[in-house]
């Protein structure tokens, strides 16, 4: 069997080609100047904004989602060729006839992108209200989300590489804020460190993408680079493919680099809802899908993605099946059902709609179920462990509900809106590229597995409470964005109606030819249904039969404590990147302390021989700079020789 | 033998002559003026010299005569016999130095920090702890020789780039570097550590000059003429790959790296950064670096261009040394002027990244940047940052001086957040995050090099601007969002770990080792001392404001300045 695509792409790849922004278009920079002034004034403005910083916060997120309603509507009423809209601030960058524009540009593609974010993001500051409401650092946490949804709007919106990656810096500077917000915590400074580390891994793909293109194209706007994209060499743009791969996986916490997002879990829920599962995240995607340009040309990077998504799918699902924190489960399952989006972007024209569409979807019901379990949190007194859990539906009929809602999508529950999105990926993946597609496949059984343990372990079987709990409902403002998102997580199906999304995303994405399909979608549409039952079936014999122990069995089988152990992504880690590197970092500063320096008080450190007879050196300071200047004579002196005589 | 007197051109040599005139005259004011007036007298005359310098800078920049073939933009002329040019790429580096100068006169003038006296020696010639020290501080002595001093490194950084001769180059290294291993040795506080500095630049810059007139030699006997031109014409016509005229290249070479501080020849840079007076640092770590590397460029492209298969290799090799080593030692350092300085190493091996980008103009398109260009315009962003960090870093205080030591900066940012928040600025533009003049500049050199194929040095340096972000953003999060330092737990912060390199540096052996500042002396009254930012004079306020405009405005529109040092043209030959 083989991994490739099987078809090639069909049909043109669209070039960008926006025109200059006129009427309501031109104000398309206040979408990201309402909250980043938002966040300025909450963080110059100091105590004296602390009383109604809040409201701020929430209300220039309301107020960029209601203008990105109105670009919307207004763009729904252009014809297909008037949607893209160009907006150049100012000139970067000039020098000479060589500029690198402040460019803006929105599409079909960014202006879903900003609803989602601006809209899920309103519905998460609004929420944030009430979760945040005893800690005495609330204004400064409403200045991060706000500076957040500005960078991830900025991401979306920017007209070139170099404004993405300001964008990326930028989102990535919020998230590590915020994971690392409650800092009294270590564990929760740890794991902002390590989102940090791991996230300049992939930013340096992201830049070395950018920077190969400059080279290539001499210039890194999307227009620029989508117009001649495909003169370029084969090589090249794979290159540029996977080092925006890189890119990708490091923001979107796909293979191998993924071990950063559990960890992330230690921010604050409205962060994990709006950063870690709905919005930055699928940043990742958004690279890929806006690139297709380049993917497009580039079919061994294409193929790349494919295999990422779908080791990260089920990767991702595994590590669910295993955790006892439900932050940590729905972490896993963000991992996995971003692997989905990525596998509908690595699908190519066929797929990009669907990732897109996978992600809004995702968007609307992971937020809304990492907010319920913010909500189970609130009344359990900061308990996330699900062994704790058990027969709280009662309690919280509203988080219930609307967790049971979200719940339904997630696992492709006939006519809810995963339903839709997920089945079209999975059978896109099955005609193209039929290995991915059974990957995929397994993966929605395991999904239906292991959310089906999740709601059993939280809202059925018997109580476990800890002696002091007493489960309550949240307050109204953390219940009404439940309430809006699990609608959202219903009815987001809509936007499939008539292949809606794929004509809306067409001018940007290219349009993929009609295939036959060798069997009927419904047929499709049957298996996969049937495979869900059967993990949901598992779970329910596996978990909701049984009585659910308080603590974590330990004598459990090979396969439960690898996954446990995230499937070993940190020691994999520890092994390729952080070890070497600590290695490095170590060994330079020995080098420099004892061999450099000379003078040092132990002398017993064994860095071979070349250091030994340094240290005779010892007798002073400046005598050993000296000896590292000869060596350094040498070095000099001796790479030129070697280079033209060799 | 005849001798005929070579023509000078003094009609663009004259902005030098105004600095090396008012450093004369400061000598003489030095002599002549009663004691309390020399302080105003001297200041007056440096600044004076300084913007006389910069007028005619800029008026000489004016009608510069254009040169050579048509195909190439060229300004300037030789003069002096061929053994100085003032071109383009000159006047732009006369402008840059001369304003850092007339900034470094700002620091070196504040006196409110210090209640009256400036940051130097009252009496540079009485030891420590003596006497005759005491009496010195108590008479309000102050050393107002240093302005001088720095006139004279000025008219050396000046004459340094412009040299269109190896001996040229050679004497204006030399004049460059008295003054500065002189400024460096006279700190009013912890005056151990200052002078060990000194002496240690002094004798490793003895050191490696002596390499330099060496390789200075051996290209002469090679090439037959210290010239520029001449050297340029034996590279061409000789075969290539020369063992003397490779050797002497490396050895100069090595003279020149000495000076921008590349790895393997940064072991002072740490030692004297950290010992110098903060002005001196402040003045030294971003005129010298401009100086040198202007007087790099144009070794390298004018008199061994021809040669540049041979010597980009080993370029590459260093440059990725230079740029590892200063990243990943930057991020263990527990003291604010030690991490500035292991940044800019970092930050010599980013610009020798730019070096490395050298193509011929045939090469080039038309719309390209040229690797002078970007290495220009990474001079003036990382120059203005660099003073205003260190600028900063001399406000920040307790009852001994200043304070260095990173893990007393936890919580500035909230009981200054003015200064606080212009640091982080700094540090940000240092790390080249988007919208600051570092991102403009680290992205123009990095895409001259990957343009001339140097893509593992940009992989290299793309790796250690990430690793040199942490460490950048560690400083602003401690800033930010550690509690103030608690004295009984100071190693437990993330960040400070251990001690307090102030006070180690006070304690007094000789061969100190500043980097283990971590293991000693703890005593608990002073580091209850509370830690404060002090309001300096207005001159020390407006170069910190300049240097954080520059830095915010070039990351906005960088188009000015990058069309500026694109405009100055190539190096005359």
């Amino acid at each position: 069997m083989t991994f490739l695509p099987m078809a090639a792409s069909g049909g043109e790849v669209p070039v960008v080609e926006p025109i200059a922004a006129t009427g309501a278009f031109s104000l398309m920079w206040l979408l990201i100047a309402l909250p980043l002034a938002g966040a300025v004034v909450l963080l110059l403005g100091g105590r004296a904004t602390d009383r109604w910083g809040h409201l701020l916060g929430t209300a220039t997120s309301f107020a960029s989602f209601g203008l990105g309603v109105y670009l919307f509507v207004e763009m729904l009423g252009l014809g297909e060729e008037e949607r893209q809209h160009g907006l150049r601030l100012f000139d970067w960058i000039t020098a000479g006839s060589f500029t690198v524009g402040f460019d803006l540009l929105l599409d079909p593609l960014s202006i879903l992108f900003v609803l989602l974010i601006t809209g899920v993001g309103s519905l998460i500051h609004l929420y944030s209200i009430g979760y945040m409401a005893h800690d005495e650092r609330r204004r400064r946490f409403f200045a991060y989300l706000n500076l957040f949804v500005a960078a991830m709007l900025m991401l979306v919106l920017a007209g070139d590489f170099l404004g993405v990656f300001l964008g990326w810096e930028g989102v990535g500077l919020a998230s590590y804020l915020l994971i690392g917000f409650w800092q009294h915590k270590p564990s929760a400074a740890a794991a902002a460190k390590k989102a940090f580390v791991i996230n300049r891994v992939g930013d340096m793909g992201l830049s070395l993408a950018i920077m190969l293109m400059f080279v290539t194209f001499g210039t890194s706007s999307f227009a620029g680079v989508s117009a001649v994209a495909g003169e370029a060499s084969e090589t090249t743009l794979t290159i540029i493919g996977l080092l925006l791969l890189l890119g990708a996986c490091g923001k979107s916490a796909q293979v191998p680099l993924q071990a950063w997002l559990l960890d992330a879990m230690e921010g604050p829920t409205p962060v994990s809802a709006l950063i870690h599962a709905a919005t930055m995240v699928t940043a990742g995607v958004y690279l890929v899908v806006r690139a297709n340009f380049i993917f497009e040309n580039a079919p061994v990077a294409q193929t790349v993605v494919v295999v990422v998504a779908c080791v990260t799918l089920i990767w991702g699902a595994v590590i669910g099946c295993a955790r006892d924190d439900i932050k940590k489960v729905l972490a896993g399952s963000t991992m996995s059902q971003i692997g989905y989006m990525m596998l509908g972007a690595g699908l190519g024209v066929a797929g990009y709609a669907y990732a897109i569409f996978h992600l809004i979807t995702h968007g609307f019901f992971k937020a809304n179920m990492f907010l319920g379990a913010g909500s189970v949190m609130h009344g359990m007194d900061d308990e996330v462990d699900m062994r704790r859990y058990g027969a709280l539906r009662r309690a919280m009929p509203v988080t219930f509900i609307t967790f049971g809602l979200g719940y339904l999508a997630i696992i492709g529950f006939p006519f809810f809106s995963g339903f839709f999105s997920k089945d079209r990926i999975i059978e896109t993946a099955l005609l193209e590229n039929p290995v991915a597609g059974v990957a995929a496949l397994i993966g929605a059984g395991v999904t239906g597995f292991y959310m089906t343990r999740l709601m059993l372990m939280t809202y059925f079987t018997n109580k476990r409470w800890a002696e002091q709990a007493h489960p309550h409902e949240s307050p109204a403002v953390m219940t009404v964005p439940l309430v809006v998102l699990a609608t959202l997580s219903v009815v987001g199906g809509v936007l499939i109606l008539g292949d809606w999304i794929k004509y809306w995303l067409a001018p940007v994405v290219g349009e993929a030819e009609e295939h036959s399909t060798p069997v009927p979608p419904i047929v499709f549409s049957i298996v996969i249904t049937v495979v869900v039952a059967i993990g949901v079936a598992l779970a329910v014999f596996l978990v909701g039969r049984r009585d659910v122990p308080r603590e974590a069995p330990s004598d459990v089988s090979p396969l439960t404590r690898a996954a446990r152990a995230d499937l070993y992504g940190d020691a994999i880690n520890e092994g390729l990147v952080v070890g070497p590197g600590r290695v490095l970092v170590e060994s330079v500063t020995v080098t420099d302390a004892k061999v450099v320096d000379g003078l040092v008080e132990g002398t017993s450190y064994g860095i071979g021989g070349l250091s030994g007879r340094l240290r005779r050196f010892q007798n002073g300071f400046v005598r050993s700079y000296a000896a590292a200047v000869l060596l350094g004579v040498l070095l000099v002196v001796g790479a030129l020789l070697v280079v033209t005589l060799a | 033998m005849e001798f005929s007197a070579p023509q000078i051109a003094h009609e663009v040599l004259w902005p030098a002559y105004v600095v090396f005139g008012a450093a004369l005259l400061g000598v003489l004011a030095e002599a002549f003026l009663p004691r309390g007036r020399r302080f105003g007298g001297q200041v007056v005359i440096a600044a004076l010299g300084i913007v006389g310098g910069l007028v005619g800078t800029v008026m000489v920049a004016m009608d510069l005569p254009s040169v050579g073939p048509d195909d190439v933009t060229a300004y300037g002329v030789t003069t002096v016999g061929d053994t100085v040019a003032v071109d383009g790429p000159t006047l732009f580096l006369w402008g840059l130095v001369l304003l850092l100068g007339l900034g470094g006169v700002g620091l070196f003038a504040e006196r409110r920090l210090e209640s009256g006296l400036s940051a130097f020696a009252g009496q540079a010639a009485a030891l420590p702890g003596t006497e005759a020290e005491r009496k010195a501080s108590t008479e309000g002595l102050d050393h107002t020789e240093v302005y001088p001093l720095l006139l004279f490194a000025l008219a050396g950084m000046m004459l340094f780039p412009a040299a269109n001769d190896l001996l040229t180059l050679f004497v204006a290294l030399e004049v460059l570097s008295l003054p500065l291993y002189l400024l460096c040795g006279l700190a009013r506080r912890r005056r151990l550590l200052s002078q060990e500095a000194a002496m240690k630049y002094f004798l490793l810059g003895a050191f490696s000059s002596g390499f330099v007139i060496y390789g200075i030699a051996l290209v002469y006997g090679f090439a037959g003429s210290m010239s520029y031109a001449a050297v340029a014409e034996a590279v061409r016509a000789g075969e290539s790959g020369s063992v003397l005229m490779l050797t002497g290249l490396g050895m100069i070479t090595v003279g020149m790296l000495f000076k921008v501080g590349a790895v393997p020849f940064h072991a002072w840079t740490p030692d004297v950064y950290q010992g110098a007076p903060t002005a001196v640092t402040a003045f030294m770590s971003a005129a010298t670096k401009v100086a040198a590397f202007g007087a790099t460029l144009r070794l390298f492209y004018v008199a061994f261009g021809g040669e540049r298969w041979s010597w980009q290799p080993m370029l590459w090799i260093v440059a990725i040394l230079t740029m590892l080593v200063g990243a990943v030692l930057a991020v263990s350092q527990q003291d604010v002027k030690r991490m500035l300085a292991y940044s800019s190493i970092a930050h010599t091996g980013f610009l020798l990244t730019g070096v490395i980008g050298l193509r011929d103009s045939v090469e080039l398109g038309g719309a390209e940047i040229t690797s002078l260009q970007a290495v220009l315009f990474y001079l003036v962003t990382y120059a203005f940052a660099t003073l205003g960090s260190f600028a900063l870093v001399s406000v920040v205080r307790d009852d001994s001086g200043e304070v260095t030591a990173l893990s007393r900066w936890a919580g500035l940012g909230r009981r200054s957040p003015v200064v606080a928040s212009v640091f982080a600025l700094f540090l940000l533009s240092m790390a080249g995050i988007p919208l600051t003049a570092g991102f403009v500049g680290k992205w123009s050199v990095f895409a001259v090099a990957v343009s001339a194929g140097a893509w593992p040095v940009v992989v290299v340096a793309l790796a250690s601007s990430m690793i040199a972000v942490y460490f950048y953003v560690r400083v602003i999060l401690l800033m930010y969002f550690t509690a103030d330092p608690d004295p009984t737990k100071a190693g437990s912060t993330d960040v400070g770990v251990g001690g307090d390199a102030a006070l180690a540096g006070a304690s007094p052996s000789s061969g100190s080792q500043p980097e283990r500042g971590t293991i000693t002396v703890t005593s608990p009254t002073r580091v209850a001392d509370e830690v404060r930012v002090e309001t300096p004079s207005l001159a020390t306020v407006v170069v910190i404001a300049v240097c954080a405009g520059v830095v915010l405005l070039l990351g906005i529109v960088p188009g000015p300045v990058l069309d500026l040092a694109g405009s100055v043209g190539t190096f005359i030959r």
